[in-house]
């Protein structure tokens, strides 16, 4: 891993996780914690519907593409259909142009391709604003 | 034996065993999670393995619906790329392939190969986290 980790702690952000795979669940929990940045897990487009509902809010969602129930393009049509404006990044290993083509047009404001990895979840903080290198 | 280690794995990397995901993974350990990858591997290791089963009963059935095929190996792909497992990756690929296709026998054919491959890497990976204690 080339560079330095920043630590994001003092920013407060917060994400969530929506992977239906345990492992990248996994990986991807531990990835956002070594930047400090707290996050929720959760299995699928519904229950990432459903955290919304209950009134949980996060600066940034990754959002897996293909899940069982609800997938990562529905489910993103439906937050922004709840005015959820949070930054939701697409992170899948389908990587057709048609494909991305229809998961951005849901409502994604970033997209990266699987694996995620430290540097690439930086390159999703940056492109969002959500960190600015110093 | 830290030499031992070092050598244990870099043989994984020279192998193509392993990618350089395996080295993010390492990465995220720390003092909190000294032991966040042999912890991942096993997270692995057993979602691949319902995986494994599920593909070999629908192949035993005799069904060849290509879509749920697919849609296994795709998890199971998605799996082996967060962790770095470039051969079981591989396998998977070709796996797919022959779904898209709807080549049943290239199915069963490389379905042996992911089989071999992932339990050659469990093997090793084992040694090497046995090696690390």
């Amino acid at each position: 891993m080339a560079g330095e980790v920043p630590n994001l702690e003092a920013s407060k952000l917060t994400a969530l996780v929506v992977d239906d795979n345990f492992v990248n669940q996994s990986v991807h929990h531990k990835l956002l914690d070594r930047l400090g940045i707290k996050n929720d897990v959760v299995s699928n487009g519904q229950e990432a519907v459903d955290v919304h509902c209950s009134g949980r809010n996060y600066d940034l969602i990754l959002m897996d593409m293909d899940m069982p129930i609800m997938n990562g393009i529905q489910a993103t049509r439906r937050l922004r259909e709840m005015g959820i404006e949070s930054k939701i990044a697409g992170v899948t290993t389908r990587a057709e142009e048609e494909e991305v083509k229809e998961f951005m047009e849901a409502g994604l404001n970033d997209f990266q391709e699987k694996p995620l990895t430290i540097s690439k979840l930086v390159s999703i903080l940056h492109n969002l604003e959500l960190y600015v290198q110093t | 034996m830290q030499r031992q280690v070092a050598l244990i794995k870099q043989s994984l990397f020279d192998q193509g065993y392993l990618d350089e995901q395996f080295m993010e993974l390492e990465e995220l350990q720390d003092d909190v999670n000294p032991n966040f990858v042999e912890e991942v591997a096993t997270l692995y290791f057993k979602d691949s393995a319902r995986l494994i089963n599920s593909i070999d009963q629908a192949l035993e059935r005799g069904s060849f619906d290509f879509n749920r095929l697919d849609n296994y190996m795709h998890q199971f792909k998605g799996s082996s790329s967060s962790i770095g497992a470039s051969k079981v990756k591989t396998e998977c690929t070709m796996f797919r392939e022959y779904c898209r296709v709807g080549n049943a026998e290239g199915c069963l054919m490389t379905f042996q190969q992911v089989k071999k491959e992932h339990a050659t890497l469990r093997k090793k990976l084992e040694h090497y986290f046995q090696a690390s204690q």
